[in-house]
């Protein structure tokens, strides 16, 4: 139990420094150029107060419970030798972390309410609460294909650069068609979701699969799994404005 | 309690990842979960701890966006009614420290900086490498601000960075174009994200002539993309010189 508390308090230093350099900035700003108080100050330190243990704790769960099992798992349908679990494997991956991706639950939600404002849905909570659900599932749908792509990338050894020249080319073509209220929401999709569940969990299945392939280095090819995860999102998210 | 139904309804963003790993566990590998109990308490502080994130997130980080963005535009600071786009550089100013803060200590950066330093035989140093990250981010949100500001259309600024990176990637050694990619998507971490989200909004909402759907997001687009070029333009550099 000593080592889960050590492990809690390294936790609690590294959420409180993500959160530094935004306190320390804002105070500045607060402090030397805008010269005032931050109005509803308890309320946004009370907030702070809860992401900071948040954040440690979900951090802390996540190292502890989800990411051995699921990079236990990235290397067993590695080693396992069907092509149909691992791509399967793959893709729930990348849909399930995604999911559950904090900083896309709470952007998707945002862009509801800004897209119900602007009056390209309507004010009901319920139709707010369904477009940030599409708007997530169909993020999902296409990080899920993005990793079955980054896996069969690694197998067949293509170069990255090619499938992201060719993802920005789709992107380009997307754009011309996608309505205009869309694309900044799915220009930002993909920052949103490579985030603190699905970088990790698909790192390690990446990683995984170049150092289990003969011919294969780790350290290149276990790369650029996130990039195609990055830019996956974009296209998606577009078509799913044109179909809206 | 205002605790309960947001922890109820998080269960479900969460119930697809447990699944995942439960039915390929143990359906399809047919394998016990090793330490169990540890796996289950770690999945329930997930879930605590998503909770009580999401909540303040919505309590502290969208606010303070949405407020430095009305505080930094207002009239009473800026002192004048006439504004051209270069009398927001408070705005830019502080779009930059922001973006240059959170990713110089972003902890998943360290991480690839110090495989990068692997990759590259020693040649990237990881302190370079962040710094030379962090630059790119806080440019990118600087440059994403000005855009709000004047209002152009975002695709304009984001294909003219996809051309770029190609051109990058013509010349950039061959076995750090992946890593470059990645940092794109590993530098906007879970915190950076709603606070740029909710700063880019604010912007949006009290500059006159803009609208918050059109030009309020896009931030976080260039957030993920000056990092590549930057990252790019660095190791382009070092190879230059060490040759």
């Amino acid at each position: 139990m000593n080592e889960a508390l050590r492990r809690l308090k390294n936790n609690l230093l590294e959420s409180g420094k993500d959160l530094l350099p935004i306190v320390l900035v804002i105070a500045f700003f607060q402090i030397a150029v805008l010269q005032r108080p931050i109005p509803d100050f308890s309320s946004i330190a009370l907030g702070t107060f809860y992401i900071l243990i948040g954040l440690t704790l979900f951090v802390f769960g996540l190292r502890t419970g989800l990411f051995p099992v699921g990079e236990n798992l990235a290397h067993a349908f590695v080693n396992r030798g069907s092509l149909f679990w691992l791509l399967a494997f793959a893709f729930t991956l990348g849909f399930s972390s995604t999911i559950a991706e904090p900083a896309l639950i709470a952007v998707a939600k945002k862009a509801a309410q800004v897209a119900s404002t602007g009056g390209i849905i309507n004010t009901t909570e319920s139709a707010i609460n369904s477009f940030a659900m599409t708007l997530r599932l169909s993020i999902a749908f296409s990080v899920g294909l993005a990793v079955i792509l980054g896996v069969v990338r690694i197998l067949k050894g293509w170069s990255i650069q090619w499938l992201v020249i060719g993802g920005y080319l789709l992107v380009l073509l997307t754009t011309l068609i996608a309505p205009e209220w869309i694309i900044g929401i799915a220009y930002d999709s993909g920052g949103v979701t490579t985030s603190t569940i699905t970088v990790p969990l698909v790192t390690a299945l990446g990683v995984g699969l170049a150092s289990g392939i003969r011919g294969r280095n780790p350290l290149t090819d276990g790369f650029g799994m996130i990039a195609i995860c990055a830019l996956l999102p974009i296209i998606a998210v577009m078509f799913f404005g044109i179909l809206l | 309690m205002s605790f309960i139904n947001p922890f109820i309804s998080m269960f479900w963003d969460i119930a697809p990842i447990i699944a995942t790993i439960f039915i390929f566990q143990l359906l399809i590998l047919k394998q016990k979960i090793p330490h169990i109990k540890e796996v289950l308490l770690g999945l329930l502080m997930v879930w605590i701890g998503l909770t009580f994130f999401i909540l303040g997130l919505e309590k502290a980080l969208f606010p303070l966006g949405k407020l430095m963005a009305e505080q930094l535009t207002s009239l009473d600071f800026l002192g004048k009614e006439e504004l051209a786009w270069f009398d927001y550089y408070w705005v830019y100013i502080f779009a930059a420290s922001i973006g240059f803060a959170t990713t110089i200590a972003e902890p998943s950066l360290l991480a690839v900086a110090i495989k990068a330093e692997q990759v590259s035989g020693g040649a990237i140093k990881p302190w370079s490498l962040r710094i030379t990250v962090a630059l790119g981010v806080a440019l990118g949100i600087a440059l994403g601000s000005y855009r709000i500001v004047v209002g152009v259309p975002l695709h304009y600024f984001i294909l003219v960075g996809y051309l770029v990176v190609i051109i990058q990637t013509y010349f950039a050694p061959k076995q750090i174009i992946a890593l470059a990619y990645d940092t794109g998507g590993v530098t906007t971490s879970t915190v950076t994200v709603p606070l740029v989200a909710a700063l880019g909004l604010g912007l949006a909402s009290t500059i006159e002539g803009r609208n918050p759907l059109i030009d309020g997001f896009g931030l976080i687009a260039f957030a993920s993309l000056f990092p590549i070029m930057s990252v790019l333009a660095y190791v382009q550099l070092k190879h230059l010189i060490d040759k």
